[in-house]
């Protein structure tokens, strides 16, 4: 059992995501930076459906009542063990008794805290993801509270003397304040005149304040539609269309005077043009992203974005390996 | 000696000094507070963060007015410790 004796911000338990329901209405939820879960995953020894916790800004306060093994990743941040600095990206060993503490985040948004075993809570449809909309999975369908109790599996890995392995520096993340963010055209993109088609890539937008798990909003530059008849059934504002399914990573552009780029808890289908959507890879960077911070759009094929997934599946797999190899 | 200690947004928010609209604000300058006083809020969508002092001491300044837009790492108070 780990006790929450300070919850953070958001702190939520998250895995890989709940899939087979899209169509019905729920999106997956699931790590918001997936690379960096699965990183924690894998040097704790976990499975990759394994649960963790996702923190927001400012990270929990937890005791742990038995010994094991953890490791934190994602944003950079300031981590202790019963008010000792541990280092991020590797792993650490933590005993019955201690309460590690998260301080404040220097870089980035969200970590990533793996347990040897997993976080216990209830699967829901197949997944531990804390889904806050409709209240389910996670604890009671809902981000930490203090007082909270996480149950923790236990642990499957049979080697437990695991050395110490740092993750290299090429395998981290390292969010900046500006991250160029690869989008493929959306089914909707012909709605935009030229000029806003193209600006939409020549262009840097900021994010604002207003970004969660379920969408971030982007300003800077107002977007125009071709004109047209609206079709019936159809809104009436220019940016809106016949409803339609929206894919993960969507770009939006509510009456066009700021994106909106739904995340990994947004709605699953509505009525406004989807004028691009963000590659899976690159998902997980905007995850780690904060106002006032920049990006700059950049159009890429569908091949070469399911390129880039494939190559992050190699990556994580040498990792595996690599870890193996050495512990 | 008297060390004065700054206290740093954790996030880019929203930075209020009272609890609720119209309640008392939750430190006044020139107050004594202990290690852990919440001196203030910071919010971002909807997600509220009190501001606890790291330090026991006196409360010499607010550098952000309550309702405030505020950057992650921006001083928010300044506390006077006596050490």
């Amino acid at each position: 059992m780990i006790t929450v004796i300070q919850p953070g911000l958001y702190t939520t338990v998250q895995d890989r995501g709940r899939f087979g329901f899209y169509g019905v209405g729920f999106p997956p939820s699931g790590s918001m930076d997936l690379y960096s879960s699965a990183v924690a995953n894998i040097l704790v020894g976990n499975p990759a459906n394994a649960a963790v916790l996702e923190t927001t800004f400012v990270g929990p306060t937890l005791e742990f009542e038995r010994n094991g093994r953890i490791a934190v990743t994602g944003a950079t941040a300031d981590i202790t063990i019963d008010g000792v600095s541990i280092q991020p990206w590797t792993i650490v060993e933590i005993k019955k008794g201690q309460v590690l503490a998260f301080g404040g985040i220097s870089a980035g948004v969200r970590n990533y805290l793996a347990i040897s075993g997993g976080i216990g809570v209830q699967p829901v449809m197949g997944s531990r993801s804390t889904y806050v909309a409709s209240n389910l999975g996670g604890v009671e369908g809902r981000a930490l509270l203090p007082g909270d109790r996480l149950e923790v599996l236990a642990d499957s890995e049979s080697r437990t003397n695991r050395n110490r392995f740092e993750i290299p520096e090429y395998l981290r993340v390292s969010p900046m304040p500006h991250h160029v963010i690869r989008i493929v055209p959306g089914l909707c993109n012909y709605l935009l005149d030229p000029q806003s088609q193209q600006l939409l890539t020549a262009e840097t937008f900021t994010v604002s304040t207003e970004a969660n798990r379920t969408g971030y909003r982007l300003t800077g530059h107002q977007l125009s539609f071709i004109e047209r008849e609206q079709p019936f059934g159809a809104g009436s504002d220019p940016s809106n269309v016949v409803n339609l399914g929206y894919p993960v990573g969507s770009l939006q552009a509510p009456s066009g005077t700021e994106l909106i780029c739904l995340m990994r808890d947004a709605v699953t289908g509505g009525g406004y043009a989807t004028l691009a959507t963000v590659i899976s890879v690159d998902l997980d960077i905007l995850a780690q992203m904060k106002f006032p911070e920049t990006v700059l759009f950049e159009t890429i094929s569908m091949e070469a974005a399911l390129q880039l997934r494939a190559e992050r599946g190699k990556r994580l797999q040498s990792l595996v390996e690599l870890i193996d190899a050495v512990t | 000696m008297p060390e004065i200690h700054e206290i740093a947004a954790p996030f880019p928010g929203v930075f209020y000094r009272r609890a609720a609209p119209g309640s008392a604000p939750l430190a006044e300058p020139e107050q004594v507070i202990a290690v852990g006083h919440v001196i203030a809020l910071v919010e971002v969508m909807k997600m509220f963060h009190e501001v606890q002092s790291a330090v026991a001491g006196r409360i010499t300044e607010f550098c952000a007015e309550d309702g405030d837009a505020v950057a992650m790492g921006q001083i928010i108070a300044k506390i006077e410790s006596q050490s």
